[in-house]
């Protein structure tokens, strides 16, 4: 059995080459070496400046901590409150662009419609707006006198504006375009013949989409998640334009430090190495479970 | 006629902090679209222009903004040989630029609190003056629909009001104000500047926010309504030469400026009130 | 016997028409550098062969079949149900009762062999436990039941072919379409592989249309043969018919083979016909044995020497095909073709009817189990 040709015609998805059975899997793991070719320089010298960048600021934060008052400061209320807000809405913003993002995607990358060029651009304009604009926009069509928003106020009582639901708004609205793009690219990196093979086996576009295109696109969309949930964690221009600012309510880690820098810089480090290393955890932990294996 | 809003120059260790908020944005994007550095040209007869010369940098809190161009106005045309040059932001902002090795001449503050950070780090020459007073009223939408006549109108069930956050002075005068009053009045949200609270009620998201009167008095749609606490938590505003300026001539003449009853008549025009 | 569809008498060909449970189908798909049009007609249980080189437009008119590609014009009817006239009507993929085998056979790589094989049940409405269990039954009957918790990437070719045919089978599909079905593998397992699939086809009650370039492949699975070439149908019939009259270049090329079945017992394959054929490969019971027409050589007299391979016959037909020419024999195995230079042609006098004695060496023949 172990020396049949794997399934694979060369490109078929999981082909791998025969395991040598004559190797133990323990010694195949330790005989296993790094490649041995060179970086070149022109790439490896911007690569370690990049990641001087991407590192060096954060040095600076850890440097000047307040190492000593950091224990009693992270049980303060105020920065539970604010932490768990953080984790909660941004959580819920990506669950909402799970919702809407996924089809949308599908949309775009499985069906021919007219105008579809134009979608995909509007897709993108909250990535090109400044989020504080982005917030106002959101203002101008669901406050008390939007657009959308008065009708809500005047027959249902209803407003949106300095809500919790305002923060999960405005941080899916900034977000949305990171899950589409992630998941509408992964789509059209799966093989559609799947897709018509379920066809040809009698399965509906809606069963293919559950049962097909679903589990293969998954750790395009678990990516794009992500990609998602960090961007609506760091939010803040959008957020505090449209949903304000009260502690336990719309006080978001961000929003937390920006104010503590008015009075207490040291503060303001700690509550920003809180959201970093929790931020960091939870993406590290993610990234094993569900991006590092490939589909 | 030179009008400039910049960054401080330098290092750039800390970002520069502009107040954010609409107003302060749309401050910075027509400063900066009246970036021309005119100097005057020299008098006819060859000599040194008269008053003080060179570029004074003013770091200035952001209610100040109307009030110190038209200010420069008045001084440049006085001194031709002068320019002024003003970064506008929140205090304390300012004030960390400040002790960070920002170069200015002239540092204006909203706080006392703030200034004194500045000269507790021995970076200001001289004690500080304080050289107007803001004073708190009610923010309304033009026309008042819902009557608000004082305090107590923001504590009726149904009136939404947006606070300063108390980090900010705005904030912190606030708080000392309702203090007083023994109202409890629970906002909808406490805004991170003056400006953005001012928006709140432009907007008609919010019915009421506590303001300064200067900020009041720069928005149309927006009516200011009086009220006896906000005496309890009067701000005094601040202005000092820097140790390091290096225009030291420059910036105590400008200081003198606004100290003068020129400054002074600009500044009551604004709504500040006079020490 | 071979007849080119005629299309003056309407849109099928003139051959007996099938039954209504079959496929008739006339296919007409027009893209602005090529055109599709051709017409074919399976009866249900019969195996045909689609068979022509690339670009004939064999994978247009599978696609066309299963529904993935409409027709510009034409129409195909199954089982007295039209699934697409090239206009207004159209049915989808997923409501015909097509089953495909994919060259790359496509198995759903995040569903194991058994869910992917009870796939096409559960979208016919059978609850999970029901197809389950007929998945199971499936991959028992291809042999593969122990592997049924397998993921497709831990299945050999041969095994996931399997697999594949069984998933399409599943369904009971009236029209069964196999694109390529054994290119994907080994020399080796290819041979057994064609073996079993020409016994499953024989098991299939339904149409069965297998799409291929591979000439080895259609004799082996198909009943009938029809080669297309450029978007038409250049020759249709059996294989013997094919064999013997080709009738452009490219069929000569595709049937260069003489193909007979018989009874192997070691070394030798005995024929019906009673010629007892010495083969390089061993072989045990039902077995087909091959060879080129290169392989066989025309003498005057009995050869002797090496080739062990002799019988007399007589010259049914010589042609010329390009640099060399065909010489059809009778008797010995049956019907065969010999190719020869010109000039030994000339030599030999080749002209019909004239006795000769062919010769083909064991080593230039294919022997292998018939299945």
């Amino acid at each position: 059995m172990a020396t049949d040709t794997p399934a694979g015609a060369p490109g078929l998805p999981g082909a791998e080459p025969t395991p040598d059975p004559s190797i133990s899997t323990v010694e195949r793991r330790r005989r296993v070496r790094p490649s041995r070719r060179l970086v070149p320089v022109p790439l490896a010298v911007p690569a370690a400046a990049a990641l001087a960048f991407l590192v060096l600021p954060l040095v600076g934060l850890l440097v000047r901590a307040p190492w000593a008052t950091l224990p009693q400061r992270l049980l303060e209320p105020e920065v539970l409150a604010a932490l768990r807000l953080s984790l909660v809405a941004a959580t819920l913003a990506t669950g909402v662009c799970l919702v809407l993002g996924v089809p949308l995607a599908w949309l775009l990358a499985r069906v021919s419609f007219p105008g579809r060029r134009l979608v995909r651009a509007l897709v993108t304009v909250p990535l090109v707006l400044p989020p504080v604009v982005g917030g106002l926009a959101l203002l101008l069509l669901l406050g008390r006198r939007g657009v959308i928003g008065q009708w809500l106020y005047q027959w249902f009582d209803v407003t949106i504006p300095f809500t919790t639901t305002a923060v999960v708004i405005a941080e899916a609205f900034v977000a949305l375009p990171f899950l589409v793009i992630a998941v509408e690219g992964a789509l059209r990196g799966i093989d559609d013949r799947y897709e018509e093979a379920a066809a040809t086996l009698g399965a509906s576009r809606w069963t293919t989409f559950r049962r097909v295109t679903l589990p293969l696109v998954a750790p395009g969309i678990a990516a794009g998640a992500v990609l998602c949930w960090a961007r609506a964690l760091g939010e803040f221009g959008a957020t505090i334009t449209f949903a304000g600012n009260f502690p336990g309510r719309t006080q978001t880690m961000p929003l937390s430090v920006y104010l503590l820098l008015e009075t207490d810089p040291p503060a303001a480090i700690v509550l920003s190495l809180v959201l970093l290393a929790v931020s960091v955890g939870i993406l590290v932990a993610l990234r094993e479970k569900w991006i590092g294996r490939p589909a | 006629m030179a009008r400039t809003f910049s960054t401080p120059p330098g290092d750039g260790r800390r970002p520069a902090r502009r107040g954010p908020g609409v107003r302060a944005a749309l401050t910075a994007v027509t400063a900066a679209a009246t970036l021309a550095a005119c100097s005057a040209p020299p008098p006819a007869d060859g000599s040194a222009p008269p008053g003080v010369t060179g570029t004074i940098t003013v770091f200035a809190a952001a209610s100040l903004t109307d009030a110190f161009e038209e200010i420069a106005e008045d001084f440049e045309t006085a001194n031709p040989g002068a320019r002024l040059v003003f970064n506008f932001a929140g205090s304390s902002a300012l004030a960390t630029q400040i002790t960070e090795g920002a170069p200015a001449d002239v540092f204006a503050s909203a706080s006392p609190a703030t200034l004194r950070t500045v000269t507790d780090a021995g970076l200001a020459d001289r004690d500080p003056v304080v050289f107007v007073r803001n004073q708190l009223v009610i923010a309304v939408e033009a026309g008042n629909p819902l009557g608000i006549r004082g305090l107590e109108d923001l504590a009726r069930p149904g009136v939404t009001v947006a606070l300063c956050a108390e980090q900010v002075p705005c904030g912190a005068a606030a708080r000392t104000a309702i203090a007083a009053s023994g109202l409890t009045i629970t906002p909808v949200s406490y805004e991170e500047n003056v400006r953005a609270a001012l928006a709140k009620v432009s907007l008609g998201e919010v019915d009421a926010a506590l303001v300064y009167r200067t900020d009041a008095a720069s928005a149309d749609a927006v009516e200011a309504v009086e009220f006896p606490e906000s005496a309890e938590a009067i701000n005094d505003y601040l202005i000092a030469v820097l140790t390091d300026a290096p225009n030291k001539a420059g910036a105590a003449a400008f200081v003198a400026w606004v100290l003068s009853p020129e400054g002074a008549e600009v500044l009551t025009t604004y709504g500040f009130q006079l020490p | 016997m071979t007849t080119v569809d005629n299309q003056d008498t309407g849109p099928y060909a003139s051959t007996p028409a099938p039954p209504d449970a079959g496929l008739r189908a006339r296919l007409v798909v027009d893209r602005t550098t090529f055109r599709l049009d051709i017409t074919l007609t399976v009866a249900p249980g019969e195996v045909v062969a689609l068979l022509g080189p690339n670009g004939a437009g064999k994978t247009t008119a599978l696609r066309a079949l299963a529904g993935l590609t409409p027709l510009t014009d034409g129409r195909i009817d199954l089982a007295g149900r039209c699934l697409d006239d090239g206009g207004r009507t159209f049915v989808p993929p997923e409501r015909r009762s097509v089953g495909v085998v994919f060259q790359d056979y496509l198995l759903f790589p995040h569903l194991s062999a058994l869910e992917n094989v009870a796939f096409g049940p559960r979208c016919q409405g059978a609850s999970r436990a029901q197809a389950r269990a007929i998945a199971y039954e499936w991959l028992a009957r291809v042999g593969l039941a122990d592997l049924a918790s397998q993921r497709p990437r831990q299945l050999s070719g041969g095994q996931a072919q399997r697999v594949a045919l069984a998933r399409a089978l599943a369904r009971q599909p009236a029209l069964l379409l196999l694109d390529e079905p054994l290119a994907a593998l080994d020399a080796r397992t290819r041979l057994d592989t064609r073996a079993e699939l020409h016994r499953h086809l024989a098991d299939h009650s339904g149409a069965t249309l297998v799409v291929t370039h591979d000439p080895l492949d259609a004799f082996v699975l198909a009943d009938r043969l029809v080669i297309i070439e450029n978007g038409s149908v250049v020759q249709e019939g059996d294989a013997a018919a094919v064999t013997a009259r080709p009738r452009t270049d490219y069929v000569a090329r595709l049937v260069g083979l003489n193909l007979y079945r018989g009874r192997g017992e070691g070394h030798t394959v005995t024929l019906p016909t009673g010629l007892a054929f010495a083969t390089a490969d061993p072989v045990h019971g039902d077995a087909f044995v091959a060879f080129p027409p290169t392989a066989v050589a025309l003498h005057p007299d009995p050869p002797q020497g090496s080739p062990r391979n002799t019988w007399s016959a007589t010259v049914t037909g010589v042609t010329r095909h390009g640099d060399h020419v065909r010489v059809q024999l009778a008797g010995g195995p049956g019907e065969a073709a010999a190719d020869v230079t010109p000039a030994a042609a000339a030599t030999l006098r080749l002209a019909p009817g004239q006795p000769i004695w062919a010769a083909v060496k064991a080593t230039e023949t294919r022997a292998y189990p018939a299945g």
